[in-house]
């Protein structure tokens, strides 16, 4: 588990380093080279180099009598070839963007998104959740009635259905909060209800009998005592809700309905994967798809061990 | 019995709950079917709210929700205002497809994933677990949408599997034996997909759920008394480790309409999915509310399939109602 913690943090860095990982901002366009193939990286000696890119009728050939080395931080990025060199590493899309910077910047979107989606689920989650469980009565049976409404519809169908229903063409930041608040708006009723168990048997531990014997008020209570027994809970939710979070970003933007173009996001640049055609042309177009698998893998990995640790304890 | 009356009424309360939020957001929702045609220089204001009006949206929310209740009532499910017609009928008729497409899926998948969490739990500590373990993490971290798109781009490529659609174009003049073929070999992509994404889950429970039974005493009992391995795991553990299960089986019943949605757009399959999403596109909510309504008809009775089978396998459970 801590080499799967590892990786992943080291995957989000580098997400979060986009703008300095990357060798080009994500809107570049480089007109004379659209759908070029990934660029061969050759050596000479411990130098990386690149050749010139010259496109013919049937695709791209290296002009070999161009060279441009690989200089390391140039333009204030990491890493990058002089113009009129390219150094395209996955490849570039129909309008000649540099596919491995747009995997980078659109991992922040995705990425962001299941974050903040999934931080805006588990707060109204442990909210609702401990003060149904700890006030019981009337409040309880309305805010787990009302959850129950939200678990009663499909979640794919829920997210699509709610997207429905609000506005089709709005600008990229309001998409982005939009997403955040439906996706977490809707997730938060299965840690809600997890929550309000251990507040439900939370209260009643002698611990906390005895701090409300010592006349502790209900928010005392709650902050001291009842919110930390559900720590436990809350990290292993998180790692469960992230990547279905992410997942749903890419869902609905892969669909249409969610960040669009120019900028990237993994759903959104997956979408061009819908003309198959084009994905046997252009392979490398589904960068951002496989760059899903190690996040997933990676979170898959800790909410197993931590599911485990909380059950044997 | 009583039990059971009280999970009805309660699903259908549920549905009730579910029926006037979704018709609420619906009325809310900025824009509508008509908000497109403004766009459009040559039609005027005045005309598009004489259509409103013709459609009966300029009614007050309750009416509108009563006479959506009635046309339910009827079959019809409202008026569809993309296509023209009753959006009944022409949701009913997508059903069929994105049902074969998720019961075949469904039953694969539970066919394949039970043996093998059970032979899972079976060989906990040795390098069999280990590999299926990493495995079935590696099918579930590999995204549907994916999987769909390269198992397209393959079959594309070889030619081996049709692309997109239910049947061939001439379909119709086959003999039996030869459209049954054809069904199959359009099927079996798409059910490939959905399979590889609800196998893993349905492994991973049978094998946690087995694990946890066979660290139970009566199972050490058995054993001691020489009871063959094969009859230990599937007359004496699994039969244990069936509540859990049975929970997941009913949710697999209640997204029989729901969880093909993505790969029916991706692979063009002609069911709900593609007919969904181009009715979100359209604002043509009266299609959309039926999808959403008949996906949660199905879930809510998915979870009452699931309580039944629960009464009648788990006899814990008898008792205590």
């Amino acid at each position: 588990m801590k080499a799967a913690v590892i990786v992943l943090a080291a995957l989000h860095a580098a997400i979060l380093l986009a703008f300095v990982l990357a060798p080009y901002p994500y809107a570049d366009q480089h007109r004379d080279y659209p759908y070029a193939p990934p660029s061969h990286v050759h050596f000479s000696g411990a130098r990386p180099f690149v050749y010139g890119l010259a496109a013919t009728a049937g695709g791209y050939t290296e002009e070999r009598s161009r060279t441009y080395p690989v200089r390391f931080l140039v333009h204030g990025r990491l890493f990058g070839v002089d113009q009129p060199g390219v150094l395209f590493l996955f490849g570039t899309d129909g309008l000649g963007r540099d596919t491995f910077s747009r995997v980078l910047y659109g991992g922040q979107l995705s990425l962001l998104t299941g974050l903040l989606a999934s931080a805006v689920a588990l707060a109204l989650g442990l909210l609702f959740g401990a003060s149904a469980g700890y006030f019981g009565g009337w409040a309880d049976r309305v805010l787990m009635r009302g959850g129950e409404l939200t678990m009663a519809v499909p979640w794919l169908y829920l997210l699509l259905g709610v997207r429905a229903f609000l506005p089709l063409h709005i600008g990229t930041g309001e998409t982005f909060l939009l997403l955040i608040a439906i996706i977490g708006g809707i997730g938060w009723f299965r840690p809600a209800r997890l929550v309000r168990g251990i507040a439900l048997s939370g209260r009643e531990r002698p611990f906390v009998q005895a701090a409300r014997g010592f006349g502790a008020s209900h928010f005392y209570l709650l902050r001291r005592h009842v919110v930390p027994l559900t720590w436990g809970v809350l990290i292993t939710q998180a790692t469960v809700l992230i990547p279905q979070f992410v997942l749903a970003e890419v869902s609905l933007s892969f669909l249409g309905l969610g960040i669009g173009e120019p900028v990237p996001s993994w759903g959104n640049m997956l979408a061009e994967g819908r003309q198959y055609y084009a994905i046997l042309e252009h392979p490398w177009l589904l960068a951002p798809g496989f760059a899903l698998i190690p996040f997933l893998f990676g979170y898959l990995w800790i909410a197993d061990g931590l599911s485990a640790k909380y059950r044997s304890t | 019995m009583r039990y059971l009356a009280a999970r009805a009424l309660h699903s259908l309360f549920l549905l009730i709950g579910v029926s006037i939020l979704c018709f609420l957001f619906a009325s809310l929702a900025p824009g509508d079917f008509y908000s497109e045609l403004s766009m459009t220089p040559q039609v005027s204001s005045g005309t598009i709210s004489a259509l409103r009006k013709n459609a009966g949206e300029d009614r007050p929310f309750v009416a509108r929700y009563g006479s959506w209740v009635a046309s339910v009532a009827r079959g019809d499910f409202g008026y569809s205002l993309a296509f023209g017609a009753p959006a009944g009928p022409i949701v009913r008729e997508r059903i069929g497809a994105t049902l074969l497409l998720t019961v075949t899926a469904t039953l694969l998948a539970w066919l394949i994933a039970v043996p093998w969490g059970v032979w899972s739990a079976a060989s906990r500590g040795k390098w069999v677990d280990g590999t299926s373990r990493v495995i079935l993490a590696s099918f579930l971290s590999f995204p549907n949408l994916l999987l769909a798109i390269v198992l397209l781009a393959i079959a594309a490529q070889t030619g081996a599997f049709p692309i997109g659609g239910l049947a061939s174009r001439d379909a119709a003049s086959l003999t039996a034996s030869a459209r049954l073929r054809d069904t199959v070999w359009h099927l079996a992509l798409p059910v490939a997909v959905l399979v590889a994404g609800m196998l893993p889950v349905i492994a991973r429970h049978v094998r946690s759920a087995v694990a946890e039974a066979l660290d139970s005493p009566f199972v050490l009992n058995a054993r001691a008394q020489g009871i063959p391995r094969r009859r230990l795991l599937f007359r004496h553990a699994l039969p244990a480790a069936l509540n859990p299960l049975i929970t997941l089986f009913g949710l697999s019943l209640g997204t029989l309409l729901s969880a093909s949605l993505l790969v029916e757009v991706v692979v063009g399959w002609p069911g709900l999915g593609p007919l969904f999403l181009d009715a979100i596109m359209a604002r043509d909510f009266a299609i959309v509310l039926a999808v959403v309504m008949l996906s949660t008809v199905f879930l809510i009775a998915g979870n009452l399939v699931a309580d039944l089978l629960l009464y009648r396998f788990d006899p814990r459970i008898r008792v205590r109602s």
